[in-house]
This record gives C-alpha cells, sequence and structure tokens, in this order.
C-alpha cells in the first residue's frame, strides 16, 4: 500500500477548472446533506413524542411560499451547475489547430498509440510537456474508452468511427491510461502509463532506439513488456495467446494440422505475420508488429524468449519429460533451414 | 376514528380466527391464488431469493477487490459475479421489489377494493417472471454471461462469450410482469376505488405507484424490443448494433437507457411512496404539502423518459445533445429536492416516535440526498467526462438504489409486516439492525466516491495499489452491511412463529389498512365495504371532513 491520497494529481490545462467546479459542487452537496441532516435531527428531537398519550399535533397543510423558495433555489444552483458544466465542456471539446494528433487504436486489450513522425508505442504513451495533444481514436473490436484520469479526460472508442479527445499536459510524470468502458475478460489489465517529458527529451526518445547498456535478454523482456506481449502471452486460462515461457525449442502443433518447431524464424514470423501460422486452439487475433519493432529489437524479444524457455522447461517438466540434455542445445547449432525436419527425426 | 369492521371480527380468545393466510393451506391454493395478498407473498420468496444471488456475487468480488492483484477470482468469474449481481439485483430485485410485494398488497387495501383490477393476470405476472428470471438465473450459472447487465454491444452481441441469448431472453420474459403489473395498477387505482375515495384523498403510496405504473407500461417495452435486437444480431448475424455488420453499436445505448433511466425511477418511486406514508404516521401528522409529493412524483416519471442521453457523455453523442440532456437531467433533480424537504418539514411541530420503521425513513432521506446531490456532478457535463464509468458512479447508483431503495423497502416492509403477518418483530433487535445496516452501508460506499474522483474505473478486477485502502474499507463495509441483512432475515421469520399479535393498527395509523381491516386482512379484505370521507393522514381532528 502506498501512500493514501484523496485527490488525483492535476497534470493537464483542464484539471484545475474542472477541480474547481468540483469544488463548488461538493461545497453545494456538504450543505444541502449537512443541512437536512441536522435539521432532522433537531425537528426530531425537538418534537418527539414522549408518550403515546400525548396529544396529535395542530395540522400544518403546507406553504405555496416555502414550496416556490425551495424549489427556485435549488433550480438556480442547477442553472449554475449546468452552465459552468457546459461552459467547461465545449473547451474540452473544441480541439486547438496546433494539436500534435496521436493516433491511438484499441483492441482487446491493448492501447495502439502512433507518433506523428510514424513511431509507434503499445500501452504506453510519451508526449511533451506543454504541447496540446489530439488523439483520434478508433477501435478494432468492441468499445473501449481512453482515460487517463490525471488529465481529467475520457472518450469512448468505437468501432467503425472516429473520436477525438484533447489536452495538454502541464506537469512532469508518469500517469495512468485506463480502458473505462468494459470490453471483456481482461478489462483491468488493458492500460498502461502515460510519460509527460520535456520537449528535449521527448524528441531525443522519437529518436533513440533501444538501451545499449541493456543485454539483449534484458532489453527484450522491456520490449516484451512495453509492447504488450504479455497481455495476451501469459499463463492463465484466460489468456488469448499461448504463454510463451518454455515454447522457444518445442513443438507446436498449428491449425492447418501440421507440427512446427519454434525456432527463430517461426518467432520472427510469428511477430511480423503473425495469421501465418497459428497455433492449433487459438484465433488470428494477433496485430502484426512490422514497424514497430527493429530488426535488432526482433533478434532482442527472441534472446528473452529463450530465455524464459530455459528456466521454466527445468522446473515444470522435469519429472513427466525426462529430456536428453542435448535436446534445448541442439537448435543452438542446427542449421536454420533445416531445423524442422532433423529436430523431428531426433524426437523418433 | 374506530373501526366498526375490526371489532365485528375478532374473536374469542383461543379460537383461530381464519384470514388470507390460513383459510386454506394446501400448496395448490398457494400457486392458484387470486388474492392479491397471497400474490404479494408469491413475489416477496421469490424477491428474497434473488437479493441473497445478487449478495452472494457482490460478497465474491468484493472478497476479490480486497487486494490490488486479481487473486480470488480469475477475471472471467469476476466479470460474471458483477454481471450476476446486476441482473438479479436490479432487474429481478429492485424493480419488482415494492410494486410487486407491498404494491400488491397495499393497493386494493388503501384505495378499499377487495382486490386488483385483474387477479388473474395478477398471478400470471408471477408466473411469467418466474420463467423468465429462472431461465435467465440458469443461463448465467451455467454458462456464465460476463457483459454487465448493461449488455453493451457489440461486446454482447459479438464478442462475449457465455449464454448472452439466453440472459437476454429472461429478461425480455420477465419485463412482461413488469408491463402487466402497471397496466393493472392503473386499472385498479382508476376503477375500483371505494366511494369517497377521491384523487386528492388517495395515499401518496398509491400516488407513487401510479406514477411507477406509467413508467412500466410505456418504458419496459423497450428494453423488450432492445433484448430482442441483441438475439437478433447475435443469433441471426443481422448487423443492427456492431460496425463490424453494418450496425451503429451507439443505438444500444440509446435504446438501453430509454428504458433503464426511466427503470431507476421504477425503482426509487415506490419507495418516495412508502417514506411518505411512514413519516405521516411517526409524525402523526399529514405529510407537508400533499399535492407538491403526489404531483412530484408525476413530473419525475415524465421528466425521467427525456434524460436518458446524460449516461452518453463521452459516447460519441454530440455535443449539443449532451448539452440538452444535461440541461433536462437538472430539472429532474428539482421535484426530487422538492420531497426532500417536505419530507423534513413534516417533522416540524409533529408527534415523532423512532420506532424501527421511521429509523429506516430518516436514513432513507439522508442517503437518498447524498445520493441525489451526487447525481448532480454527474449531470455536469464537464465533471461527467472525469467520472463516467469510474467508481464514483458506482458508489452514487449505489446511494440511490440501496441507500434510497432498499432502505424504502426495508421501511416498508417493517411498517406493514404486522399488517402482512399479523405479527411484531422484536423492536430492539429490528432498531439495532436498521444501525447495523445505515453505517455498514456508508462504510461500504462512501469510500468509492473518493476512489471515483482519484479515477479508478469500475469492473476492474484489479487495480493500482494505492488504492486498496479505500477498496479494503469498502470490503469492509460490506462484511458489516451484509451482517445487517442477515439480522433482518433471521429475525423477520422469527417473527412469524415467535412474535407477539399485532393487532390490526398497531402504530395508531391512519388508512384504510389499518383501520378498516384486521391483521392479518381476511380473504377478501374488508368485511363491510369502506366508505371514506376524510382525507388522508387526518390524524388531527382539523383535517377531517376537508
Amino acid at each position: 500500500m502506498n501512500e493514501f491520497e484523496l485527490f488525483p494529481e492535476a497534470a493537464s490545462s483542464f484539471a484545475g477548472e474542472l477541480d474547481l467546479l468540483y469544488w463548488f459542487l461538493t461545497a453545494v452537496s456538504v450543505i444541502f446533506t449537512v443541512g437536512i441532516g441536522v435539521a432532522l435531527l433537531y425537528l426530531g428531537i425537538r418534537y418527539r413524542r414522549k408518550s403515546d398519550d400525548d396529544p396529535p399535533p395542530e395540522e400544518i397543510h403546507g406553504s405555496n411560499l416555502l414550496e416556490i423558495v425551495w424549489s427556485v433555489i435549488p433550480l438556480i444552483l442547477a442553472f449554475v451547475m449546468f452552465f459552468w458544466g457546459a461552459h467547461l465542456f465545449f473547451k474540452m471539446r473544441i480541439v486547438p489547430e496546433d494539436a500534435m494528433e496521436i493516433l491511438v487504436t484499441g483492441k482487446q486489450w491493448m492501447w495502439k498509440l502512433q507518433h506523428p513522425n510514424g513511431k509507434r508505442e503499445i500501452n504506453d504513451l510519451h508526449i511533451p510537456l506543454g504541447q496540446p495533444i489530439k488523439c483520434t481514436m478508433t477501435s478494432e473490436d468492441v468499445i473501449h474508452s481512453f482515460y487517463v484520469p490525471e488529465f481529467r479526460v475520457k472518450q469512448d472508442v468505437l468501432p467503425g468511427r472516429y473520436t477525438q479527445l484533447w489536452f495538454t499536459p502541464t506537469k512532469i510524470g508518469v500517469y495512468h491510461l485506463f480502458c473505462a468502458e468494459f470490453c471483456g475478460t481482461e478489462h483491468s489489465r488493458m492500460g498502461g502509463k502515460v510519460y509527460v517529458m520535456t520537449p528535449s527529451e521527448y524528441e531525443s526518445w522519437l529518436e533513440g532506439g533501444s538501451d545499449a547498456s541493456l543485454s539483449p535478454v534484458e532489453s527484450g523482456e522491456q520490449l516484451f513488456t512495453s509492447l504488450g506481449c504479455a497481455t495476451c502471452h501469459h499463463d492463465q486460462k484466460t489468456s488469448q495467446g499461448p504463454d510463451l515461457a518454455g515454447v522457444f525449442g518445442s513443438m507446436q502443433p498449428l491449425d492447418t494440422g501440421e507440427k512446427i518447431l519454434a525456432d527463430e524464424d517461426y518467432m520472427r514470423n510469428s511477430i511480423l505475420d503473425p495469421q501465418s501460422q497459428v497455433v492449433q486452439g487459438y484465433g488470428k487475433i494477433m496485430p502484426s508488429f512490422k514497424g514497430m519493432v527493429t530488426e535488432v529489437q526482433i533478434s532482442h524479444l527472441i534472446a528473452y524468449l529463450k530465455s524464459i524457455g530455459g528456466s521454466e522447461e527445468t522446473e515444470s517438466t522435469d519429472e513427466e519429460k525426462p529430456e536428453s540434455p542435448e535436446s534445448a542445445s541442439l537448435i543452438d547449432v542446427v542449421d536454420p533451414g533445416t531445423t524442422g525436419q532433423r529436430y523431428v527425426r531426433m524426437e523418433r | 376514528m374506530s373501526a366498526p369492521g375490526v371489532e365485528a371480527n375478532e374473536v374469542a380468545p383461543g379460537e383461530r380466527r381464519v384470514h388470507y393466510l390460513n383459510w386454506a393451506t394446501t400448496v395448490k391454493s398457494w400457486l392458484l391464488t387470486l388474492d392479491h395478498k397471497r400474490v404479494c407473498i408469491l413475489y416477496l420468496c421469490t424477491i428474497t431469493f434473488y437479493f441473497l444471488v445478487g449478495g452472494v456475487a457482490a460478497t465474491l468480488f468484493r472478497i476479490e477487490l480486497m487486494t490490488p492483484q486479481g487473486d480470488f477470482l480469475s477475471a472471467e468469474i469476476y466479470n460474471k459475479m458483477f454481471t450476476m449481481h446486476g441482473v438479479a439485483m436490479i432487474f429481478f430485485f429492485l424493480v419488482p421489489s415494492i410494486p410487486a410485494t407491498l404494491g400488491n398488497f397495499l393497493i386494493p387495501l388503501m384505495i378499499g377494493a377487495k382486490d386488483v383490477a385483474f387477479p388473474r393476470l395478477n398471478l400470471a405476472t408471477w408466473y411469467i417472471f418466474t420463467a423468465g428470471s429462472l431461465f435467465a438465473l440458469f443461463a448465467i450459472i451455467n454458462g456464465g454471461v460476463d457483459t454487465g447487465w448493461t449488455f453493451y454491444t457489440p461486446y454482447s452481441s459479438t464478442y462475449a462469450n457465455g449464454h448472452v441469448i439466453a440472459a437476454t431472453f429472461g429478461v425480455f420474459v420477465a419485463g412482461f410482469a413488469s408491463i402487466l403489473t402497471g397496466l393493472n395498477f392503473i386499472v385498479t387505482v382508476h376503477k375500483m376505488r371505494a366511494p369517497g375515495m377521491t384523487w386528492f384523498r388517495l395515499p401518496l403510496f398509491i400516488w407513487a405507484q401510479y406514477a411507477t405504473s406509467i413508467i412500466m407500461v410505456l418504458g419496459t417495452p423497450v428494453i423488450a424490443i432492445t433484448m430482442v435486437l441483441i438475439m437478433v444480431e447475435r443469433g441471426l448475424g443481422v448487423g443492427i448494433f456492431d460496425p463490424a455488420l453494418g450496425g451503429d453499436p451507439v443505438l444500444f445505448q440509446h435504446l438501453f437507457w430509454f428504458y433503464s433511466h426511466p427503470a431507476v425511477y421504477i425503482m426509487i418511486l415506490p419507495g418516495f411512496g412508502v417514506i411518505s406514508e411512514v413519516i405521516a404516521c411517526f409524525c402523526r401528522k399529514r405529510v407537508f404539502g400533499y399535492e407538491f409529493i403526489a404531483f412530484s412524483s408525476l413530473a419525475i416519471a415524465i421528466i425521467g423518459f427525456f434524460v436518458w442521453g446524460h449516461h452518453l457523455f463521452v459516447s460519441s453523442q454530440s455535443v449539443y445533445a449532451g448539452l440538452i440532456f444535461s440541461f433536462l437531467t437538472f430539472f429532474v433533480g428539482v421535484p426530487t429536492a422538492i420531497k426532500i424537504f417536505n419530507w423534513t418539514a413534516t417533522l416540524y411541530k409533529g408527534s415523532v416516535s423512532f420506532a424501527t420503521p421511521m429509523l429506516y425513513a430518516l436514513g432513507f432521506i439522508g442517503l437518498f440526498t447524498v445520493g441525489g446531490l451526487t447525481g448532480l456532478y454527474l449531470s455536469t457535463l464537464a465533471i461527467d467526462i472525469h467520472l463516467h464509468d469510474t467508481y464514483f458512479v458506482v458508489a452514487h447508483f449505489h446511494y440511490v438504489m440501496v441507500g434510497g431503495m432498499v432502505l424504502a423497502f426495508m421501511c416498508g416492509l417493517h411498517f406493514w409486516w404486522p399488517k402482512i403477518t399479523g405479527r411484531m418483530y422484536p423492536q430492539m433487535t429490528a432498531k439495532f439492525a436498521s444501525v447495523v445496516v445505515f453505517i455498514g452501508f456508508n462504510l461500504t460506499f462512501f469510500p468509492q466516491f473518493i476512489v471515483g474522483y482519484l479515477g479508478m474505473p469500475r469492473r476492474y478486477y484489479e487495480y493500482p495499489e494505492q488504492w486498496q485502502l479505500l477498496q479494503l474499507l469498502s470490503t469492509a463495509g460490506a462484511s458489516v452491511l451484509g451482517f445487517g441483512f442477515l439480522m433482518v432475515l433471521c429475525y423477520l421469520p422469527y417473527s412469524l412463529v415467535f412474535g407477539k399479535k399485532a393487532g390490526p393498527n398497531p402504530w395508531q395509523a391512519k388508512g384504510l389498512e389499518w383501520e378498516e381491516t384486521t391483521s392479518p386482512p381476511s380473504a377478501h379484505n374488508f368485511e363491510k365495504d369502506p366508505v371514506v370521507t376524510e382525507e388522508a393522514y387526518a390524524y388531527t381532528e382539523g383535517a377531517r371532513n376537508v
């Protein structure tokens, strides 16, 4: 449990104005609630029945004056709230000309985002401080909703049409990105982080590739997380795709009935053209990551997948499948072109 | 003020008095009954069952939400649980709760009639309701439905796994029970009033039921059609809502909320009626501003049909449509505020007694005030953008639905329990339980306002760690709330056997059901046809014969 908070951070140009209106509403609510509560308690105790023989109270039918007063006062307050809220709402809906456009695509269960220069991200969004940002959004399947509480913005993302929202980030930091519209099993995992950085940091982030100081496995692990692979490839039965631990180097049955060895080529092909060779029992739903990852990054990803293969295998399958120790290392030495057949031969 | 009919019906001690509960005791006499009072009992058993079903689902997901990780339930089960909770509580508990139980029992008694206008139809609604709801429940338990009670498309119509068609069919069937009950009540109120029972002598409970019935008859067919459209798209692949098939996903939301927003008033208006009766009785005073309360019910029923778009502020609805719906929504707030003020003013110079029903009524006013005021946040366009689909919304509608409607139901049940069963429940235990419910409720749902403004979306089974404390408080509160309800569930059945005999009018209340018949009433309600010569709530001399 982290530190306790009562209020979300205010990190966009709307947040302050919206919070002010929120405080106004809260003040009105507290005044009315306390007023009613105190009136009920006071009147209840002041006029409580002392005994059942108390004479019936005097008749009061009502008062038209009072009815008018307590209809008009709430009506006036309601008008204030309405106009104030509508005024701010219009501001939130009129997108400024100089806004930088981010293309957003929602799908079960990830956000795909693309920057003006073509750079893509999944579930994370890096944006420069002080720059109005316009998100143009659509969905590939069901209705999602793009929500960043710290910016106080939210907009449903619909299949078959585009919706927009905009904001200007005003504070450096890392904020939540949520899907707010229920979209299926992993709805609560459909989200990530929004990174607000200084414009110069943003520029270098746009230029930059992977961090040179990391090993291929570490860098691959980072990519695996940042590209959202783990959203579908995990070990629970709700997963949309196969769990990838231990897959590298094993035989995988395809939906065509064939079996294929999960080697480097298969892995690369599955990242760039995922629908061509789908493992049996899974749908053709994985998007292509073509253009989102460089060749270097693909090799890092594969390095990572190899690394999770080794450890899982020794832990979980020792008893059932006493593998010959050379079977795992075999793949590393065989010629990529003929791996499949040779592996099958080995099995027999 | 004395009731000749009642005295004539008294029997010597030791002798068993014949009334609607014991004149025949066979199963057949219950299942084929045409007596509106027995239909009330049938409904009461059925909706109690659904309250428990919804409660069990809530218990499970509240346990899950104690930790930020998804460790107790899987995502799939969690989604099915909140769907089951919503469907059971809204369609099968809250919508029929007061109209089908207390409404059925009291409308004929309050207006001096022997039964509702169409007794056979009345029984038929129970069969329709039971069949539809069991079918839906079976589908939900057996295959599971994970769409939420809102069935948003295209998720529900194309993408969701599970028995969506069966569940929506169950809701579709159960809807007919609502339509026919509403129809029956409207005709009953128009045609069956006793001589002298003019419109402005009607108890406010009848006004509220009448307004509710109008919404049931006009609104329910729309949800029925909507459910059919989902079935057609899902079953036959006809493109209605899914853009991949050429449909419009937002169309569903319009159709759904065209019913489901007025349905909020189906749920809450009868509660208003109960509160008016109880406040009058325990202040021994006519309700302040009777006409304003009566007409505000009708105003809410009518305006309630024009505000559905406030559920769609972020759904891509046009800015101008949002503007109009926001404006109209604020108008609903005003008649609601009028009711709150009038009830409070009734206490002034009254003779206030804090019996169990009165405690529930006061709790209702407090919690409903909070529920209503937080509704203003959500009707304010800019604020709704931030709060839409967060826990703030969850907290808001639970303040209205549980703090409002469930408390009003409890209030009415405790008020008329001696009339329905002839027995009185233990007062101190009941008062204690009402306080437990009040505290548990606030502990459960108040933290959700905070976590909602912090930005936690609803229907999340995993969430960021910094919100655990608030979710934990909520779960703790839910266990207190559950304990309160369990107490009620124990002492009310207990009172059936061990409770002391209530007598015809234990609260010295005004009204035909108290003054002109026994507790429990005889099978034909009144020994002598009642004639009404005074206003409702004529607790003081001056008010009579006005």
